[in-house]
């Protein structure tokens, strides 16, 4: 604890903390899931590599404290949005292994919009906030605290979000069905 | 923790998710750097939730609304790829061009380049009868 | 009622004449000969008793009428509807109305079954009108009104037969030509008025006699003269008139004799002081005169058409009158301008008549015709009387009228005139002298080839309408009579003598008597040569060059002849010097808009219609692209913002 209060103290980049370590060797390996994810051109894969991204980053926001966040980042998105989406890809018949046009001919002009935003906005943070430190030494997203808080005084959001999930329920059903009869015979139903 | 290593991860992811938006060919593999562009987003929020100690943690409270978020537009997001893999046999974005300006060679009777565009027309008619197929 | 609401009458009335015809003249045919010859007739009643009433001129001390009332403010310079009416203008509006009511009562012959007769009355009637307001106006401004009126009439007039290509090429070289003139006119009648202070006439010529007189005397003179000269066919405007034969016979008859020509001779005469103040202006209207006469002269004697004749001797005795004007002589130059009237109205509705009767216009075609003068005695008779007066044969008018013409020159010439360079005098005389000579050659020429033809029957093409023949005795009176008047003219006039001087008299008509003799011996030998050839073999009735001409002019003129008949190619020389320079501008113009304006009006179009075609380009459907566009555009907006932020920090 203390060694964590010095290294606090001291700011220094060349003196990281245990959590800064931890954190920056998850961050590298989430952002090269990332990309795997975004240029693997077996669809399947991507799916498996975004899960782990989006491991990695509840594992960063455990680092960050927000505990009752990363199991919500595990519960929902690996367990159940990556889930969907390989529902997807296989309802849609996506190939498996390798297929050569998973990148449309636009990939260079979005390769250098990504750089360059990516440029501008690494830029931008990194000049706002290379003097900033977050104190990690107290736990900020206990699930009690969150609880209280999101009950307390976040309910009606809350509550408003549930009618926005109940809304998007009733539209991917109605998306989903057969318009005709005749094609809801053979059809495989919603998912 | 120095803040600047979470704001330039999601940074990072961000950009990642928005190169996979631009290039990627597949919707549904469109709609996963939609999901990781989401994500960097969150990891913004928390730490900076985490940074500034906000006493309603609404850095939070706001994360797990855009995950909420997100998974209704997952849910809505496939329903309709899977609407239109069914209407059109594809689900690749760069096929799907009805908002297109038609092609009209007639139209152009000082078009220097009149005789590609004959060509394009010709393909852009395959490629209708293709998706229409 | 008064002698001002007469005088206002008399030009009123034909002009009403002309607006009730042109409303009238489709739905209500009956009215039309009516309305068109009724209004004329009153108006020349009218002339005469204001005439009656005015009864007499400076000569005889009788003060000139002037009245005027001004409708509107006008700026600076008042335009006014004024009446001036001295002798001159008296006389003249009676010989405008006597020669205006012949037409009209011959056109109701020669055109009676002209499909356009009632437009064409009604735009005679106008033309009258016209004629009448500048000969009564007091005013210069309403005086150019009837002045363009007459402009326009004649154009109209001259392009009756629009069918024809000549007609509508003569209609507009009418009209272009005396515009040509008519621009330097207006700007001298702003100089001149400038000058005076007014548009009044009595303003303008009593400034002109004042002792400051004008400022520029020269200047408004010679932009004056460049108006007259396009008006009165002078050279070098003059060439519009042999063209304007295209129009009917009677409209030939009444520019020739008593409106438009007449109204540039007029307007010199009533404004001469404004001319005499400068002895430049003088000097180039006697060269203007000499030129004009000569050159017309010969040209007659070479012409084949037998209005072109007539055409060219009228630019001939206009070039009489200018002569004497340039003298300082109006007297004598308006007697001229009323004898000329009428003898030239006769012998163009003569003409009308033979032309009607021998089925052409050529006289090498009559001079193949026998007994044309037997198919036509009323013409016959009335044309030979005009052709005398014409040729200046005592005791006929034109006579008495050259004799004066001539008598002025002479006064001048010997020093008498005074303000008049002598030799302006010297000019006038020896040209004078030549066009006499010349004048009864081709008069002689017509007469002969026309009247003596020989060969076969002239063609029958029934009688004329009796108001043609009797309109030809009405007009021969003053052929024949208007001599016996010189002794009263003066009166009416400026008080000069224009009884004949022995000296000028003895010379012009023994010239004019050297000319008609030499021409008829010259035509003697070619009648027999032209018999001899037909006897030889070729026919009468073969191509008119092929067989030996009977025409004496060929004879007389030599080489000149090829060059007369063509004017002198002056037409050439205006095609070269104004016409080509003119369509090869246009030319120019046209390529430069084709090729380098409607260039800029094209790619106006093109630039947007290749943009539009790119943006159409870029509306490929793919929705990645737009996305990919729209981020890129945010990016470098946002790196602006930032580079403008921290620059600014």
């Amino acid at each position: 604890m203390s060694s964590l209060v010095l290294a606090a103290d001291s700011h220094g980049f060349l003196s990281p903390t245990g959590v800064e370590v931890a954190f920056l060797l998850v961050g590298l390996v989430t952002f090269g899931a990332a990309i795997v994810t975004v240029t693997t051109k077996q669809l399947v894969h991507a799916a498996l590599w975004l899960v782990v991204a989006l491991g990695g980053l509840a594992v960063e926001y455990l680092l960050l404290t927000a505990e009752f966040i990363a199991w919500v980042q595990v519960l929902i998105y690996v367990g159940s949005v990556v889930v969907l989406l390989l529902f997807g890809l296989m309802l849609t018949r996506a190939p498996i292994g390798r297929s050569p046009d998973a990148d449309s001919g636009n990939r260079w002009a979005a390769l250098t919009v990504a750089l360059a935003s990516a440029a501008a906005l690494v830029w931008v943070v990194a000049d706002a906030f290379r003097t900033t430190w977050i104190d990690v030494d107290r736990a900020q997203g206990s699930t009690a605290v969150t609880g209280s808080i999101l009950f307390r005084h976040w309910v009606l959001p809350f509550e408003a979000l549930s009618v926005l999930l109940l809304a998007a329920l009733v539209g991917a059903i109605v998306l989903s069905r057969k318009n005709d009869g005749a094609a809801a015979a053979d059809g495989k139903g919603g998912h | 923790m120095h803040l600047v290593y979470p704001a330039v991860l999601s940074s990072l992811l961000f950009c990642t998710g928005l190169y996979g938006v631009l290039a990627r060919r597949n919707a549904i593999l469109v709609l996963m750097s939609v999901e990781l562009m989401l994500n960097a987003v969150n990891l913004n929020l928390v730490a900076f939730d985490v940074w500034l100690r906000d006493t309603l943690h609404a850095g939070q409270a706001l994360t797990l609304f855009v995950i909420a978020v997100a998974a209704a537009e997952i849910g809505i997001g496939l329903a309709i790829v899977l609407a239109v893999y069914r209407g059109r046999g594809t689900s690749d974005i760069d096929k799907l061009r009805d908002a297109a300006e038609p092609r009209d060679p007639h139209d152009d009777p000082y078009d220097p380049s009149d005789t590609a565009a004959v060509a394009d027309a010709a393909d852009a008619t395959d490629e209708k009868a293709e998706a229409t197929a | 009622m008064t002698t001002t609401t007469l005088a206002v009458l008399v030009p009123l009335l034909p002009f009403l004449g002309a607006v009730a015809g042109l409303l009238l003249g489709r739905t209500v045919p009956g009215l039309v000969r009516p309305l068109a010859v009724l209004p004329t007739l009153a108006a020349l009643v009218l002339a005469v008793v204001v005439a009656v009433d005015q009864g007499g001129g400076n000569g005889n001390g009788t003060a000139a009428l002037n009245t005027h009332t001004q409708l509107t403010p006008t700026g600076s310079v008042p335009i006014e509807l004024a009446l001036h009416i001295d002798g001159f203008a008296a006389l003249v509006a009676v010989l405008v109305g006597v020669v205006a009511t012949c037409v009209q009562i011959y056109s109701t012959g020669y055109l009676r079954d002209d499909p356009r007769y009632p437009s064409y009355a009604a735009l005679v009637s106008l033309f009258t009108s016209a004629m009448l307001l500048v000969v009564y106006s007091g005013d210069l401004i309403v005086l150019l009104v009837g002045w363009e009126v007459m402009g326009i009439c004649s154009y109209f007039l001259v392009g009756h037969y629009w069918e024809t290509p000549e007609a509508r090429a003569a209609s507009l070289k009418a009209f272009v030509v005396t515009k040509l003139g008519d621009v330097p006119f207006l700007i001298g009648l702003f100089a001149l008025a400038a000058d005076a202070g007014s548009f009044r006439i009595t303003t303008v010529l009593g400034k002109a006699a004042s002792s400051g007189g004008l400022d520029h005397p020269t200047l408004i003179a010679l932009l004056l003269l460049a108006g007259v000269a396009g008006k009165s066919a002078q050279f070098p405007l003059h060439t519009w008139l042999p063209d304007a034969m295209a129009g009917p016979t009677p409209v030939s008859a009444l520019i020739h004799a008593a409106t438009m020509v007449a109204a540039g001779v007029y307007f010199i005469a009533r404004l001469l002081p404004v001319f005499a103040a400068s002895q430049a202006a003088l000097i180039v209207l006697a060269v203007m005169a000499a030129v004009t006469m000569a050159g017309s002269a010969l040209a007659a004697l070479a012409q084949d058409d037998i209005k072109r004749v007539l055409a060219y001797s009228t630019v001939g005795q206009l070039g009489y009158m200018t002569g004497a004007l340039a003298v300082g002589d109006r007297d004598a130059a308006v007697f001229h301008l009323l004898t000329h009237g009428g003898f030239k109205a006769l012998l163009f509705l003569a003409a009308g008549v033979i032309i009607h009767a021998a089925g052409t216009n050529s006289l090498s075609a009559m001079s193949r015709m026998k007994d044309l003068r037997d198919r036509v005695p009323d013409a016959f008779w009335t044309m030979t009387v005009a052709l005398l007066a014409l040729a200046a044969i005592p005791p006929f008018s034109g006579f008495f009228s050259k004799e004066a013409v001539l008598g002025a020159a002479e006064h001048t010439a010997t020093g008498d005139q005074h303000g008049v360079p002598a030799v302006t005098g010297w000019i006038v005389l020896v040209a004078g002298l030549l066009t006499a000579l010349l004048t009864a050659a081709y008069a002689t020429r017509l007469w002969l080839l026309a009247f003596n033809g020989r060969g076969g029957e002239a063609p029958d093409h029934g009688r004329q309408p009796v108001v043609m023949n009797v309109v030809l005795w009405v007009l021969a009176i003053p052929s024949l009579a208007l001599g016996l008047v010189t002794g009263v003219l003066p009166d009416w006039f400026d008080g000069r003598s224009l009884t004949p001087a022995l000296t000028t008299s003895v010379l012009g008509t023994g010239v004019a008597l050297v000319g008609g003799l030499v021409t008829y011996g010259a035509w003697r030998h070619t009648t027999a040569m032209a018999a001899i050839g037909a006897a030889s073999g070729a026919t009468p009735d073969a191509t008119p060059d092929a067989v030996p001409d009977a025409d004496p002019g060929r004879l007389l003129l030599g080489p000149l002849y090829r060059h007369a008949a063509v004017g002198f190619h002056l037409d050439g020389a205006y095609a070269a010097l104004f016409v080509r320079p003119v369509r090869a501008a246009a030319s120019l113009v046209q390529f430069l808009d084709r090729a380098v304006v409607d260039t800029y009006v094209r790619a106006a179009a093109e630039t947007p219609k290749a943009l539009g075609w790119a943006v159409r380009r870029a509306q490929t459907g793919n929705v990645q692209t737009y996305l990919s566009a729209l981020l890129a555009g945010t990016v470098v907006l946002v790196v602006a913002v930032v580079l403008v932020a921290t620059a600014g920090a």
